[in-house]
């Protein structure tokens, strides 16, 4: 596989402020790259270099085969780009806005509609954009940064502010932009996203990349105990204790009692043979563990 | 480079015609001073002056037809008897004046607060005595006559004065909030960052910009002008007229740049518009778009003369209403023009792409 971007030993300072602190990582063609951390990680200033919007302090920004700085016509033109505020022209109704999008790329408007259609808004193609609900804006700005059928799309912070169904909606479109073949680059501070979506994450703080990997390896790099929870009373609080690891802990609510363990698969057997698995349900690490341990905070601040 | 030009100018005057502000205040606004002053003060200069006329004077009641029409273009003569209640009528200044005949004198009650109606009853009244007397002296072909022609055409009408400055005004608000607004709101939303994405050039959006500021002032100006030659205001324009077309093109430039300095400047919708209105309202009144500065004092003049609005309106007064010929627009055109570039290289100082 050939590389959409590679990056290495990025810097960028704004003043005293390390924005971007020697970050190095590779994104593979086809891929679905996350790029996660809290507010003032580093993330944006990072996707910003990328973008062609801002020039490095020193390091190696590959995109696309060419350096983003200065800016290229021709690397945008490969480019798809979806900024966190829905940048849309005012008094425009929906089909207007794509339709614009499209002309600056030079591309008709049957696939400004045949995009619109993609992504669920052609009932609202003569909206104006200022009446769209958050989902439907969000959709939109989407279908406006891949209607020239861009080869690398970036997404900021797409479901920022969007209701659980409304993400979820979005989710499933932006797996299927990802099917298609665009290579997907995303920031989010919902880690749960990431986790969901991605094939590949980058876990950004202060400037710096603490790790880089599938969500899955880096869960299990922890080798964090697995939470197994049944419902309170169904096992003696001694007896749950006796099958969680000795270090471990067990804790009970009144409404579940939770059992910690490294061998989950004991335990559940444990609990099967003693007919105990009503209400069970099992939580391994997710990447807020691996943020938690990688910084020793947690990641909402 | 041109990709997006067209797009974008579309865009643009869309956003325009579905702003309602924006119209409001760059055509209707301007639109309604020009028919206010162009209606209300159909006829130009002071209106006529009434004076009374007590009991019988022989001068006026025995003038030819002729004589009387042409006084009657002056004053309006009115009949009364009751002198104590003429005079009282003048005294309270319901009237310019009261005529009586004691014997052989003519006697004229004026009121002295108004100085420029008595003077003027006064200088006829002594003319036409004057004349009685020269005719009872025998003198039917006095030596000298006097003819009095006007200078301008002679259907000259405030119209004539008031469309160039109101014009110039509607141009000024059109293009410099035309030019801010654009700027603050496409940098507040991110458009300027989606463009700069995009791959369409720095040009495209400036041309397209400077394209639509420049339609609306042609658009202003032929709606003002169309408008105010309706016969109810009788705007006639002179020969020349035509070289209001490159000056309204410079000047549109000149107040664009205006515009973008406020838009640099600014970091929100309000504050551009609070500053563009503070640099144009002041502009138009010390240019002369609502009132003549002839009576102004020297150092407000001199003031004026930094603002592009006032060698606008001075320019296109002497082309449209005036009869000059084309070079006298050329020096305001140049001033128009170097205006326009070095208020807009200051303006591409203080550009930003992005708030942040």
């Amino acid at each position: 596989m050939t590389l959409a971007i590679a990056v290495a030993g990025l810097h960028k300072s704004y003043g005293e402020v390390h924005a971007v602190d020697g970050a190095t990582f590779e994104v593979q063609q086809g891929e679905f790259f996350g790029i996660l951390g809290p507010n003032g990680a580093g993330k944006t200033t990072t996707l910003e270099i990328l973008e062609g919007l801002r020039e490095a302090d020193s390091g190696e920004v590959s995109v696309l085969g060419s350096s983003p700085w200065p800016r290229k016509p021709e690397l945008m033109k490969r480019i798809g780009v979806q900024l966190q505020a829905s940048s849309f022209f005012e008094r425009l109704t929906a089909r207007e806005q794509i339709r614009l999008f499209a002309s600056l790329y030079g591309i008709g408007p049957a696939r400004a509609d045949e995009l619109l259609d993609l992504v669920g808004m052609t009932e609202k193609a003569h909206t104006r954009t200022e009446k769209l609900s958050g989902g439907q804006a969000q959709r939109l700005s989407i279908a406006c940064a891949l209607v020239h059928d861009p080869d690398l799309v970036f997404l900021d912070e797409p479901t920022s502010g969007l209701d659980p169904q409304a993400r979820r909606n979005l989710w499933d479109l932006l797996r299927d932009i990802n099917g298609q073949g665009h290579t997907v680059v995303l920031t989010t501070h919902h880690l749960d996203e990431a986790e969901i979506l991605c094939d590949r994450v980058a876990i950004m703080d202060h400037g710096k990349i603490l790790a880089l990997g599938p969500p899955a390896t880096l869960v299990r790099g922890l080798e964090a105990p697995t939470r197994i929870s049944i419902e309170s009373g169904s096992v003696s609080e001694v007896d749950a204790q006796a099958l969680a690891d000795p270090d471990l802990e067990v804790t009970d609510d009144g409404i579940s009692l939770t059992i910690a363990t490294r061998t989950p698969a004991k335990v559940l057997a444990a609990l099967a043979e003693r007919n105990a698995m009503r209400g069970l349900s099992v939580r391994g690490a997710t990447l807020e563990d691996v943020f938690l341990s990688l910084t020793g905070r947690e990641f909402r601040e | 480079m041109t990709r997006g030009l067209g797009s974008l100018s579309r865009v643009m005057i869309l956003g325009f015609v579905r702003d309602r502000t924006a119209m409001f205040f760059t055509i209707l606004f301007p639109l309604m001073f020009l028919v206010l002053f162009g209606g209300l003060f159909k006829d130009s200069g002071l209106s006529k002056s009434e004076v009374l006329q007590i009991g019988p004077v022989a001068m006026f009641d025995q003038m030819p037809a002729a004589d009387r029409a042409d006084i009657g273009q002056i004053v309006t003569l009115i009949k009364v008897d009751d002198r104590e209640k003429a005079l009282d009528q003048v005294r309270k200044g319901d009237y310019a004046a009261a005529v009586e005949q004691q014997g052989g004198n003519v006697v004229l009650h004026y009121a002295a607060a108004d100085v420029v109606r008595s003077g003027i009853v006064r200088g006829l009244l002594e003319s036409m005595v004057q004349t009685s007397n020269l005719a009872a002296a025998g003198v039917s072909t006095p030596a000298f006559t006097l003819d009095a022609e006007p200078v301008e055409d002679r259907s000259l009408k405030t119209i004539q004065y008031v469309t160039p400055g109101i014009l110039g005004w509607a141009i000024a608000v059109g293009a410099t909030f035309g030019a801010a607004m654009t700027l603050v709101t496409w940098r507040q939303k991110k458009i300027l960052r989606r463009l700069r994405l995009s791959p369409v050039p720095t040009s495209s959006i400036v041309g397209a910009r400077v394209a639509v500021s420049l339609l609306v002032a042609l658009v202003q100006m032929a709606l003002f002008v169309g408008i105010a030659s309706l016969p109810y205001f009788g705007l006639k324009l002179s020969n020349y007229w035509w070289m209001a077309i490159p000056l309204v093109v410079s000047a549109t430039l000149a107040f664009m740049s205006i515009g973008l300095l406020a838009g640099s400047w600014a970091k929100s919708p309000e504050a551009a518009s609070a500053i563009a209105n503070l640099i144009v309202l002041p502009m138009a009144f010390l240019s002369g778009s609502f009132f003549p500065l002839d009576n102004a004092p020297g150092w407000l003049k001199n003031v004026s003369e930094v603002f592009p609005l006032k060698h606008l309106n001075e320019a296109l007064l002497g082309v449209m209403v005036r009869g000059e010929g084309p070079g006298s627009a050329m020096p305001a055109i140049g001033i128009l023009l170097g205006f326009a570039i070095v208020v807009g290289t200051i303006a591409s100082f203080l550009f930003r792409w992005d708030d942040v």
